[in-house]
């Protein structure tokens, strides 16, 4: 290794040390603004989402591009020098932007137009005109766009102290206003025809929101950049959606990850000063994101995944324990299919295995896994014997059954063929009042017995 | 199932819950609506509509579909402008006494995979009452469970409404306009697509708030319950067909006016319509 790379790999540690112990005022200036950035962003992005506005933020900030180049190109002519002044490119962008949004409202309300069709329509028109702005701006002597790139592709380095002051204090307005107002504005996306019957200016409500975002969108430009800071709005609350159903919870959670994702795209940005702070913040609210896709506990894949699979386990388990009952009711004779006599006879595996028509794997499983938790026994010669705890189960498993079999069968007008197989699939979902109920209904004398079965069980049939 | 048994015990049971409605003096008509007209996009859907609700009443809007029946609540709640005509709720415009109406919106209006619980959308309508920049405190919460006692869903008070069924969420709406304890109420097709205890559950929440002096206006869309459940229809086809008793409007030959061309429907109706009568 040659001393030359030595000493970068050196120079890199001591940035990226620098960096993350933030010994600069520029960065942690920078770090505390832009977090502020992402909680408000995740915050206004919640109620943006519900209000299935998300595109809306897109249209303002490719809106904002030749509000940006107007706004240099008119201060560099009346006071040269001053089109760099964050200040006015913001007032440019601010004023575009606001009328983008004006103009997709207006062809929203005043033709047949479809919605996507019309934010399409401006973002296209905006951002196309935004961008033969800049070729002439790129051709003023001053203007070989330096300052105006970082609003396309974002650049939190370049930040500076007073930039920040005004991004952050701008973002912790906005956090105050979206959480003043968080009823009604949840109101609002619900149900937004109750808020204007219950007397709620709904106008005034929603230009508040879109006010938000559309200002939430601009003081994000610099640092993300305009192509991206659609996603400091929308990654943060949509990956919250996925742990959580409870909108306060929601909300919280994507203000958390917003303020996270630009944290760390902040600090990751001052270490490899190469990176664009832009994508790299995007990057790591895409990374959250993933993460909740998969883990989120509400809707995640694989919560999801697992929660399915042990309704199908516990269908398998109960429908085993069914049939080890119904093997051994006729030995026993229906009364004396008590919990204790259950457990004294042996099961046959083959005899079992008919009962149902299960694949071969799948019994396997099914008994393998009864066996492991300790629900029946495996004997020595092919043959299993139930628990106590097993017994219980299966008394329990085949009284749900029974009694759900003979509700649909007399208190429905369902086909009788079709009745086993009904039962089958509520059976598992049956509560305890539920229970309780078709007890009642049934007038059941033994309230914990176990009701003859309806329709002879058709063991024989199966078996070979 | 089990639920609706409880709501009728204690829809029953329950005294009137405000004295003060009562207080209300009777001589005021909840709603009077004058000569009004209403148009979408300059094609007019309601034409010169003219009523007097009468106080405590169940009172039926039937009309075919596409009648104005939705538009006219709307029309009422200052939802839709109206082209000319005037509304007045108990003597005063809507935005002076909209305190004293509830409203409950078709169901399927919004979208229940909303990340709220029952108990937060009964809460809403409340939120008047709480004000702004306030958040929904303890007292507004037993308020809303109460509300949603009265429906039979208090168990489900804390229960997502993506989880609910169709008729659980019916229930929940009407919950919310309870919990605003107003004196006339609006319902937009409560009964649409619920199952049959929603169905008797709500009928026996009407009757409790008839006993309790309110006035309850709801789009009905089942002919053949609408002897049955209410004391004045409303027959409605983009103009006022007729209005009045149940027993003196609600005719074959008035549903002829109303549902006219539709014939094999009404020779179906009229059939019907001749079985209660001899009840």
């Amino acid at each position: 290794m040659s001393a030359a790379s030595l000493l970068a790999a050196d120079s890199m540690w001591e940035l990226f040390s620098r960096a993350v112990s933030l010994r600069d005022y520029n960065t942690r200036v920078v770090l505390a603004g832009t977090t502020m950035l992402g909680v408000s962003g995740g915050l206004v992005g919640t109620f943006l989402i519900l209000r299935k506005r998300a595109l809306a933020a897109d249209v303002v900030s490719h809106a904002a591009l030749p509000g940006i180049a107007l706004a240099f190109l008119l201060a560099e002519r009346f006071s040269p020098g001053s089109g760099r002044s964050t200040g006015v490119l913001l007032l440019g962008a601010f004023v575009s932007g606001l009328l983008g949004m004006a103009m997709t409202l207006a062809i929203r309300s005043w033709t047949r137009i479809k919605d996507d069709a019309a934010l399409a329509i401006v973002l296209g028109l905006f951002f196309g005109v935004g961008t033969a702005l800049f070729t002439v701006v790129q051709k003023t002597k001053t203007g070989n766009a330096a300052g105006l790139r970082d609003f396309v592709f974002g650049k939190t380095a370049s930040l500076v102290a007073a930039d920040v002051w005004l991004i952050g204090g701008i973002s912790v307005v906005v956090i105050v206003l979206c959480s003043g107002v968080f009823k009604e504005l949840s109101l609002l996306c619900f149900d937004e025809e109750f808020a204007a019957a219950r007397g709620y200016r709904t106008t005034l409500l929603d230009g508040l929101l879109t006010l938000m975002a559309v200002t939430v969108t601009l003081i994000g430009l610099q640092s993300v950049g305009l192509l991206l800071v659609v996603a400091l709005l929308l990654i943060p609350p949509t990956a919250a959606r996925f742990w959580t159903n409870d909108l306060k919870i929601m909300s919280g959670l994507a203000a958390a990850i917003g303020g996270a994702s630009c944290a760390g795209g902040v600090v990751l940005s001052a270490a490899f000063p190469r990176l664009a702070a832009g994508a790299v913040i995007v990057l790591t609210g895409s990374g959250l994101f993933l993460v909740s896709l998969v883990f989120g506990k509400e809707r995640g894949l694989f919560p999801r995944w697992r929660s399915q699979r042990q309704f199908e386990q516990r269908i398998g388990r109960s429908d085993l324990l069914r049939a080890c009952y119904e093997l051994l009711e006729p030995i026993l004779g229906a009364n004396e299919t008590t919990q204790e006599s259950l457990t004294k006879f042996e099961i046959d595996e083959l005899e079992l295995s008919g009962m149902r028509q299960w694949p071969a794997g799948r019994f396997h499983g099914l008994v393998s896994t009864a066996v492991r938790e300790g629900l029946l026994v495996s004997m020595s010669t092919d043959g299993y014997q139930l628990t106590s705890r097993g017994a219980e189960e299966a008394r329990d498993a085949v009284r749900h059954h029974r009694l759900w079999e003979i509700y649909l069968l007399t208190q429905t007008d369902l086909d009788p063929r079709l009745v086993d197989r009904g039962a089958d699939g509520i059976e598992h979902v049956l509560d305890p009042d539920q229970l309780a109920e078709l007890e009642r209904r049934l007038d059941n004398e033994s309230p914990h017995g176990v009701p003859p079965s309806p329709h002879p069980l058709a063991i024989t049939a199966e078996t070979p | 199932m089990s639920t609706s048994v409880v709501v009728d015990h204690e829809a029953m049971q329950e005294p009137p819950p405000r004295a003060a409605a009562a207080q209300s003096p009777p001589s005021l008509v909840p709603l009077l609506i004058e000569d009004v007209t209403v148009a979408y996009h300059r094609r007019p859907v309601l034409w010169n509509i003219d009523y007097q609700a009468p106080s405590g009443k169940l009172i039926a809007i039937v009309g075919p579909n596409g009648s104005g029946k939705t538009t006219l609540i709307k029309a009422i709640l200052d939802l839709v402008p109206r082209a000319a005509g005037q509304v007045l709720i108990f003597g005063e415009p809507y935005r002076q006494q909209r305190h004293r109406v509830g409203y409950v919106p078709q169901r399927t209006s919004v979208d229940w995979d909303f990340p709220v619980s029952a108990l937060d959308v009964v809460a809403m309508g409340m939120y008047r009452k709480i004000g702004w920049l306030r958040p929904v405190s303890r007292k507004f919460r037993e308020a809303a469970k109460q509300a949603l006692d009265r429906v039979g869903m208090v168990d489900f008070a804390g229960r997502q409404i993506n989880q609910l069924s169709g008729g659980q969420q019916q229930r929940v709406f009407l919950a919310r306009a309870l919990a605003q304890n107003a004196d006339l109420y609006f319902m937009d097709e409560p009964f649409a697509g619920v199952d049959a205890s929603t169905e008797r559950a709500i009928v026996d929440i009407l009757r409790a708030l008839r006993e309790s002096g309110k006035t309850v206006i709801v789009v009905h869309h089942d002919l053949q319950t609408v002897h049955e459940y209410f004391d004045e229809v409303v027959l409605l086809n983009m103009r006022m067909i007729a209005a009045g008793p149940t027993a003196d409007v609600f005719t074959p030959d008035n549903l002829r006016k109303t549902y006219g061309g539709k014939l094999a429907l009404l020779d179906q109706l009229s059939e019907k319509m001749a079985q209660p009568r001899s009840r």
